[in-house]
Order: C-alpha cells, then structure tokens, then sequence
C-alpha cells in the first residue's frame, strides 16, 4: 500500500508528473519531426540550415542539445519551494538541495 | 603497452570488487549497494552502464562507415533518456525496493506480474549481453594478439568475479570510474581529431600521420577490351571478373577484375621467396603446381612472383579508365587463406581502408586545425568526396569463397545525411514495398530507441541505489548531460576514424581504438583499456540486473516460499555466474555482427515487453495485473518471436534473407503496439474481476 501522504505534497507530486508529461509530449513532437523528415524528405536533410551545418547534423544535434536543456529546466521547475513546503514533501522525496547520503 | 594497460585495469577492477564485497553481504548491500550512493556518483555511474561497446565502438563504427546513418543511434540512444527522466525516474524509486518488478507490482501484490517481470528483465538483459560480448572478443583480439573467444571468455570471467563478489557497490563504482573515463579521453580524440583537420588520405600516409597500418592505394590507367582489360602492371593479363548488380535495374554497378601479375621477389635463401605487397613482405614457398607451390619466374636475372589479385574498374566518360587496387581475402577448396594474393599470416594481413579524397579547393591541400562545427560543414560539403569501405562476398567457380574490400567514393553531402545505411529515399527501379519496408524498418528502429531507454533493466536498477526518489531525478540528469556531451564527441569519433584512413575493413567496431593508434601506442593503449572498462560496465550492471530478478522475483514466486537473506545473496551471485557462462557461449556465438545494430533489437524488446506495462501502471487507473502479465508476456514473445523471423536472423540460419517471414529486422513498430494493445483489452476484460490498480500510481 501507498504511506500516507500530505494533500500538499500530492499537489506537489502532481504538478511535477504533469510538467514531466507535458515536457514528454513536446520532445516526442520535435523528435517525431525528425523522424518523418529523415524518411519522407531526406533530401531536405542534406541542405545547408545553420552555422554551415546541413540540416540532419543541425536537427540531430539540436535534439541532444534540447534534451539536456529540457533536463536542466525540469529539474528547476522541480525544486521543492522554499517558503510554504511541506516538510512531509521533503521526506517523500529526499531533500533536493542538500548532500545526499553515501 | 596496451596488455600493461588491460592487466592494471583488471588489477583495479578486482581490487575494487574484493573491496565492495564486504558491504555486499546483505541483501541490500549486494542488490542495491544498500540505496547509499551518492546521486552525482549515482549519475556517473548511470553513463557508464548505458555507454555500453554500442556506444563506444559500434556507433563510432557506424558512423566511419555508413556517415550520418550511425549518428541516428546517437540520437534516439539520447532521446530515450527523456522518457526516463520525465515519466519514469522517481516514481521507479518511490514505488520499489530491490528491483522494478517490485514497483511494477507494488499497487498489486500479484505474484504473476513478479514472475513476468522478472522473466521480462532476464530475456532483456541476455539480448543486450550478446552484442556486449561480442565487443569484448572484438576489442581483445587485436589488443592483446588472441582469439575472438578467448577474449569473450577473459571479460566474461572478469564480470562474473565482479558481480559475484561486490554486487551492486563493486559494479557502480566500476561505471563511475568508466563514465568517467569516456567522457575524458573521447574528449581527448575529439580535440585530436580537430588539431589535425582533414588531409587527403595519400598526404596523411605519405607523412607518416595515418598510423602505422594505413596504406596509400594505387590506382593504374588500364585499356577495356571487351571483358578483358590490359592493365598497367608488370606481366599483367585478367584472369578473373566479377560484377555487383543491382537488384533493382539489373545494371552492373561495380565490377571487379582478377589480375595476374609478377611482383619482384627476393630469395630467403630458406628454398622459399619474398615479395612485397602492400608494404607486407609474404613468404612464397616454392614447388610445382600439384604441390601448391609458387612458381618462381626468372627475367634478365631477376626472380618473379606470380600473383593474382582483384581491382576494381573505374571507367570514365573520357576514356581515362582505371584499375584502383582493393584487397581481398580468399578461402581456398583446401582450406588455406591467400590475402591480397599471397599467402596469408602475420607477415601478410589486411591494411587499412578510409580516407578523404577531395575536400573542398578553399581549404587548398588540407584544412589544418578546424573548430568542431567547421569539420562537420566541410565534411558535408558536396565538393568534399570521401572513401568508405565497403565490401562484396562472393565464390568464384573453382570453389573459391571471396572477400574482396573496396573503397567506395561517397560525396560529403551525401555521407552527411540519411540514407547510406538505411536507404529511406525510392531508388531507381526499386518496388514500391521495398522502398516502404526500408521506411518500416527505419521508423521501428528510432521508436524502439525512443521507448526502450527507460525499460532496460540495468538502467532501471540505478533507481534504487539512490537514497530518495528526488536523487533519483538528478541523477538521471546527470546522465542526461553527460551521455549527451559523449553522443556529440561519438560524430567526431566516426568522421575521424574515416578522415584518418584508420578502418579495419573487416568489422566496423575497430573504429575508435584506430583511430586512437593513428595518434600513438599510448593512446591506443588508453582507449583499448577503456573499451574493455565500458564491457565490463555494461555486462556487470546486465548481470546484476539479471541476478535481483532471478533471486528476489522469481525464485520464492516459482518455488512458492520466502528465503532467508542469506539464501537470496547466495542465490543472486550464482545466478550472476550461470548468466555470466550464457553470455559467454553467446558472444562467441555471434561473432561478426555489428554491436549497435543488436543492441537496436534489445531496446526492442524492453520497449515491447516493459515500457506499456510501466507507463499504465502509472497512468491509467484501469490497469488489471492480469493486463500488465499479459502485455509483458506478449512483449517478449511478439519481439523475439519477429526478430527470429526476420531477414538478418534468416541469413544467419543460411536461408535467404528475402525469403524471411518478417520482412523488416526491427520489431518494435509491430511488437510495441500489440503489448500496449493487448495490457488495454485484457486490463478491460478483467476489471472488476481481479486485482486493479487504486490509482495512477504516479502518485504512490
């Protein structure tokens, strides 16, 4: 069975799944677009984009690039508040800021 | 050096298992390194067990070989980690123990969905072993001068002392260290890389800067008569043709000659001669015909070798055509091995192939040092042209089997985007349903890469070796960052192991190590080392994964009792010997097959049979455990049963590939669907009547 849990920190657990799956949604468009392009349009990858770049090298790079930019914001978006936190949220999920143990 | 460098790291990485083995007693010592690692170590530790040999060597292959078709893996290798971060990662950790079966059973308490899941994580794990195994014997075959197996059978051992000793404490700080190790020295070759530009091949061996194994290729001027060619080589008359025709227009797109020569030979003074070809010096053992000896030609006092060997016609619209030098390896009806038409053996190997032959007039003879944005342009610029290997297999009619490589020129433009590898665009003749089933297999491939991240089992027991689920989230965003930085330096790795001529025509999965060497020995020596860290990462977390769903998933659920902890340490560390031995005898089973294309068919497997049940466990509230069981056990039987079925596996049975059941390799656009599919109809089917999820378990 689930421990038992604040209405607060469910709240908080909410609003994290939901940004997850939002932030989910939009890397699947953008990915999928790379996807159709390299198998409709090929030709289309091999034109000139950006920095000298062609657009396949540009696209597959800016993939890699937004996955670690999405990472960086989720992980911002995710930081327990500092003031009106629950302590129960800091216990369920571990502190967020601190040293953790080993 | 490079053996000096294998032995110090099998000395740490036994010193360290010797070590962890002491924390490693109880049952969360060894399963889960008692949930203590820190999440920075724990992020580390995450890129080294997923930068697995199919990142390190068979992506850098790939992309030497096929261009931007490798780099595809980079990316949907990448993209998956989306998934595992957002959907995935602390949920993992809140809902678990020990392992993700756990979480996957934790709203159920069905002891079905344990044994599913675990048998789930047993069949991922073997698939992903394979190609890591392979790796293994690839990589200590050339490093310390052994066979493919023993090398297979070296790593294995060393995984299973690892594993079995120092559990889950020993096999993290081994991928730390290894994570570690590959983001710096890739690094490291990508600044080498840089620093020396892009040269033409022959100006790259004529200064000595391709390494030691790279060879300058003749091309001669040659006169077609008919099928016969009057070649410009000393003694030269054709013996031999053979075409590669193209399926589609029926038309002869390559053609080979077999020449007949005479090379300069040298009396040993041993009864026998040499000669060189290649910059090799083969031995001839002289003798008549009927004793399979070489017969020697004497010309105004000077010996002859006769030899034949294979060139490839390079005809022109201006009359200017040519013969351009290949290599080959022959398999004679007795058994013996000519290379390059001479007898093979130390003294007589294949040379390296790869190289730029054009780059664009701006940059003059060569670009010298370029930033790392300025080598991809020029790499892809349509005057740029460079030399990929390729190759065609083939028996002539006297019972010879063929292996003839041979430089292919690819325009940049081309090199640099889609469809060398997997051809995505109609080519000329070709039926609509091929074009479509390339576009299938292509488009199955990116989803199962997409979707099976998250689902590998050695990736989802890292949850638990965290304290808190939010550790778990920053963790993985530390592997986030740090497998994508090591994706980026992986096309830097591949275009320079091509640029630099520095490809073993016979496998792929060399690139990186040679492309190292044509930087020095010690160097060489260090990426070697690493490469067998990144085996041993891998296969140690696979293992471990392998072992906690043996012993704590399906052990008392088969057997129908508890076990003490002590029997379940016990148990876990045979299993990671028994598993150990299996991935062993498979790795030399499979010898030969490209790492990152087998590692596709793993993600595969784990998106079908996991990543449904994991993802409607969490989301959606009717979920039955009778539905997860279901789509889990559909999963697996869907994707394995479709990959035994398709075109690669039939030609590895010796059928023809066409003729296959399945006409795509990758399985996930069928198998994915279907679990999903089947978890919704039977989870509908059964609610109400068993076990169901109370909530979105999302929120535990």
């Amino acid at each position: 069975m689930a421990p038992h849990v604040s209405a607060a920190e469910e709240a908080f657990e909410r609003r994290k799944s939901g940004i997850g799956i939002r932030m989910t949604l939009i890397y699947s468009v953008i990915y999928a677009g790379f996807v159709v392009l390299s198998v409709f349009r090929p030709s289309w990858m091999g034109g000139r984009a950006l920095l000298g770049l062609n657009l396949a090298i540009a696209y597959g790079l800016g993939l890699i690039l937004v996955a670690i930019i999405f990472a960086l914001v989720y992980n911002q978006l995710c930081r327990v508040p500092s003031s009106g936190s629950p302590r129960a949220a800091q216990s369920a999920t571990g502190p967020d800021t601190g040293k953790q143990g080993g | 050096m490079a053996i000096a460098v294998f032995v110090i790291f099998v000395l740490l990485v036994l010193a360290v298992s010797t070590h962890a083995g002491r924390r490693a007693r109880s049952v969360g010592g060894y399963f889960v390194a008692n949930s203590s690692i820190h999440w920075g170590v724990n992020g580390v530790a995450f890129a080294g067990g997923y930068l697995s040999v199919a990142s390190f060597l068979g992506i850098a292959g790939l992309i030497a070989f096929f261009g931007y078709d490798g780099f595809l893996y980079s990316i949907g290798f990448l993209a998956g980690w989306i998934v595992a971060l957002f959907v995935i990662a602390e949920p993992m950790k809140r809902m678990g123990t020990f392992t993700f079966p756990d979480a996957l059973n934790r709203n159920f308490s069905h002891p079905g969905i344990q044994l599913a899941a675990g048998l789930s994580v047993l069949v991922v794990s073997l698939f992903y072993l394979v190609p890591q195994m392979v790796g293994a014997g690839v990589l200590v075959e050339p490093l310390l001068g052994i066979p493919h197996f023993w090398g297979v059978i070296i790593v294995g051992s060393v995984v299973i002392v690892l594993v079995a000793g120092g559990g889950m404490t020993s096999t993290t700080y081994v991928q730390f260290f290894n994570g570690g190790l590959l983001l710096v020295f890739a690094t490291v070759l990508t600044v080498a890389v840089l620093a020396r530009g892009i040269s033409p091949a022959d100006r790259l061996v004529e200064e000595g800067a391709g390494g030691p194994e790279s060879y300058r290729y003749q091309e001669v001027a040659v006169e077609l008569d008919g099928n016969d060619v009057r070649a410009d080589l000393p003694g030269a008359r054709t013996v031999g043709r053979h075409a590669i025709v193209d399926s589609n227009t029926g038309a002869e797109s390559v053609v080979f000659y077999r020449v007949s020569r005479l090379l300069p030979a040298s009396a040993d003074g041993d009864g026998g001669y040499t000669a060189e070809i290649k910059g090799r010096t083969p031995y001839f053992e002289t003798g008549t015909a009927e004793q399979r000896g070489w017969e020697i030609e004497q010309i105004d006092g000077e010996s002859f070798v006769r030899i034949e060997d294979w060139w490839r016609l390079m005809p022109s619209a201006g009359g200017a055509d040519r013969l351009l030098e290949t290599q080959y390896r022959a398999v004679q009806p007795d058994g013996s091995v000519l290379v390059n038409g001479a007898p093979a053996g130390a003294a007589n190997r294949l040379r390296q192939m790869g190289g730029v032959s054009q780059i664009p007039e701006e940059y003059g003879e060569a670009t010298g040092p370029v930033g790392p944005l300025r080598l991809l342009s020029v790499l892809s610029d349509r005057s740029t042209v460079v030399q990929r290997p390729k190759t065609a297999v083939f028996s002539t009619e006297a019972g010879e089997r063929v292996t003839i490589h041979y430089q292919e020129p690819t325009e940049g433009a081309e090199f640099m985007r889609p469809g060398l590898m997997f051809p995505l665009e109609a080519r000329e003749g070709e039926p609509a349903v091929t074009t479509l089933l390339n576009r299938l297999n292509f488009i199955s491939l990116m989803l199962a890469l997409f979707l099976g991240t998250s689902a590998l089992p050695h990736i989802l027991i890292r949850y638990y070796t965290v304290p808190s689920a939010a550790a778990a989230r920053k963790s993985t965003i530390v592997a986030i960052a740090g497998i994508g930085l090591f994706y980026v330096l992986t096309m830097y790795l591949g275009v320079g192991a091509l640029t630099g001529g520095a490809l073993n025509p016979e496998t792929s999965n060399m690139s990186a190590p040679l492309l190292a060497r044509s930087f020095g020995e010690v160097l060489f020596a260090v990426i070697s080392g690493i490469a067998f860290t990144t085996v041993l990462a891998t296969v140690s977390g696979l293992i471990m994964a392998a072992s906690g769903a043996v012993a704590h998933d399906l052990m008392g659920n088969i057997l129908r009792r508890e076990f003490s902890d002590k029997a379940k340490v016990l148990s876990g560390r045979l299993v990671a010997v028994v598993v150990g031995v299996v991935g062993i005898v498979l790795g030399i089973s499979f010898r030969g097959m490209n790492v990152s294309f087998m590692v596709g068919w793993a993600f595969a497997v784990a998106a079908s049979a996991n990543l449904p049940a994991l993802l409607f466990m969490l989301f959606w509230k009717k979920t039955t455990a009778q539905g997860i069981i279901a789509s889990i056990l559909v999963g697996i039987v869907s994707a394995v049963g479709l990959i035994l079925l398709s075109p690669d596996m039939w030609a590895r049975y010796g059928l023809d590939p066409a003729g296959a059941p399945m006409p795509i390799n990758q399985p996930g656009i069928v198998s994915i669907p279907l679990s999903l599919i089947v978890l919704v109809a039977v989870s509908l089917a059964t609610a109400g009547k068993g076990e169901k999820s109370e909530a979105p378990a999302a929120i535990p």
